[in-house]
This record gives C-alpha cells, sequence and structure tokens, in this order.
C-alpha cells in the first residue's frame, strides 16, 4: 500500500500515542487509588491505637 | 523497600519520554516507504520489547523463589508478569492500529510475527486463573513460579520460531547486522526503548510498594487485634 497523506495517517498515529498514555493513566491511577486506600486505613489504624 | 529510589526513578522515566518524544516528532526523518504512519513503530516495538523481558524477567524471579523461597520473590514475578500483559495489550492494540494504516486491515492472520505475540499474551492470561485459584499462599506461589518458569522459556524459543520463519511480511528491526535503520532513527528508537524499560522499572517499583504497604498493614491489622 502506499503511504498515506499526512492528515489520514494522523488519526491513526495519534490514536497508537493516545492508547499507550491511556493505559499507562489508567493503571498509575488504579495503583494511586490503592496506594491511598492503605494510607487512609494506616491512618484509621493509628486512630484507634492513640484511642 | 521497593519505594527507595522511586521519586529519581520517576522523574528520569518522565524526562526520557518527553525526550523519545521529541525526537519521534521533531528529530527523526519521515520513513520513505510508509510516511508518518512510520511513527507508530516508536511506541509500538519499544513497548514489544519490554513486555516479552518482562515476561522473561518473571521468569527468572521465578527461578530465584523456587531456589530461595523467598516469597517475596513471587510477588516480584508476580508483578513483572502483571505489567508485562497489561504492555502487551498495549503492543495488540498499537499493532492493530498499524496494520490498518499501512496494510488495510486491523489483523492479518498468517503473519506469524502478530500470531505468535497474540499467543504469548493469551498464555499469559492464564497465569491469573492459575495463580488466584489456590488458596493456601504456599502453594499459590509455587505453582505460579512453575508456571512463569515454563512460560518465560517458551517467550525466546517462540521469538527465534518466528525468526526462522518463512514470511517475512513484517518489517524487520533488529537484525544481525544491527537493523536497517538510519541513524537519527536508531536514536530515536533506543532513547524511546529505554524510555520504556524506565517506565516499566518504574511502574513495577510503585506496584511493589503498594502491595507491601498492603501486607504490612495486614500485619498490622493482625497484631491490633490480638493486642485488642
Amino acid at each position: 500500500m502506499p503511504a498515506l497523506p499526512l492528515d489520514e495517517a494522523g488519526k491513526y498515529v495519534a490514536g497508537a500515542y493516545v492508547v499507550f498514555v491511556a493505559l499507562i493513566l489508567v493503571y498509575v491511577a488504579i495503583i494511586g487509588a490503592k496506594i491511598a486506600r492503605i494510607d487512609r486505613e494506616i491512618g484509621e489504624l493509628a486512630s484507634e491505637d492513640d484511642e | 523497600m521497593y519505594s527507595k529510589g522511586l521519586v529519581p526513578l520517576a522523574w528520569a522515566t518522565a524526562v526520557t519520554i518527553t525526550v523519545a518524544l521529541a525526537l519521534v516528532f521533531f528529530y527523526a526523518p519521515l520513513d520513505a516507504d510508509q510516511g508518518f504512519v512510520q511513527k507508530i513503530f516508536y511506541v509500538h516495538v519499544p513497548m514489544a520489547i519490554v513486555a516479552l523481558g518482562g515476561f522473561v524477567a518473571g521468569g527468572v524471579m521465578a527461578i530465584k523463589h523456587l531456589r530461595s523461597a523467598d516469597r517475596s520473590w513471587d510477588v516480584r514475578s508476580y508483578v513483572a508478569i502483571h505489567i508485562s500483559i497489561i504492555l502487551g495489550f498495549g503492543v495488540l492494540a498499537t499493532g492493530a492500529i498499524w496494520a490498518k494504516a499501512s496494510w488495510g486491515h486491523w489483523w492479518v492472520w498468517d503473519e506469524p510475527v502478530l500470531v505468535s505475540f497474540l499467543v504469548v499474551v493469551l498464555l499469559y492470561c492464564v497465569y491469573y486463573p492459575l495463580r488466584f485459584s489456590i488458596e493456601d499462599p504456599d502453594r499459590q506461589a509455587r505453582y505460579s513460579s512453575v508456571f512463569a518458569i515454563a512460560a518465560g522459556a517458551f517467550v525466546p524459543l517462540n521469538f527465534i520460531a518466528v525468526r526462522l520463519a518463512e514470511a517475512y511480511t513484517h518489517p524487520r528491526v533488529l537484525s544481525q547486522t544491527g537493523g536497517d535503520l538510519p541513524g537519527e532513527m536508531r536514536l530515536t528508537f533506543l532513547v524511546a526503548l529505554l524510555g520504556m524499560t524506565l517506565l516499566f522499572v518504574t511502574l513495577w517499583k510503585l506496584e511493589l510498594t503498594a502491595k507491601n504497604a498492603s501486607m504490612q498493614l495486614k500485619k498490622l491489622r493482625n497484631r491490633a487485634r490480638v493486642a485488642a
């Protein structure tokens, strides 16, 4: 197949890079949420200990 | 213990990936054959190499677990495989986009590189049901390690088998003569590969930190329950 013109190729290139960035962002968000939950539970445990 | 050096590593990753993106879009020349679409190569191929490397690394860590009986190696192996599977799905998605742009089809079943990579990803998808169907933690770790070693050994075998296959419609990247990439493209590719490797290590350490914190919290809760 001949090379696609820039305006048509651009959407495919953008799509590939968006997939990569979205994958990493979703993963980091999930791990971030997990760390935030652990942090909150440690805080609860510490306050229980203080009481 | 896993969080040591995580922040500078994350910064190094962010800087390297930013430099790689700048090189991809402002430095690397357009491919004479594929044109602008070839820019997908700089995210797709490094991601594939790092994902396959991660699977092999998971196998090596599993060997360490079986040799030492130290469960922390099993957790390291699990996290390496987990991140590699995520990258593997990224490889399949970006590969499908690239295939559509350059071949006119989202998927080509008679292309050995594509199908063999799909086989590897599907093989590793079996890792989760295997691991989480076993309740006893020691058995779970042991069986998972055996799987990780067997599957990890399959990855380079699969790579060699594809190289020996006759149909070479998929572009070669790393040949014995060092590939056919011109200097600017090779530099850009190597920086992108470095960025992807750093990203893998950063995410691996991040998830291990979260897992370690979660285990420590569980221990603290048990201790508090006993004390009460």
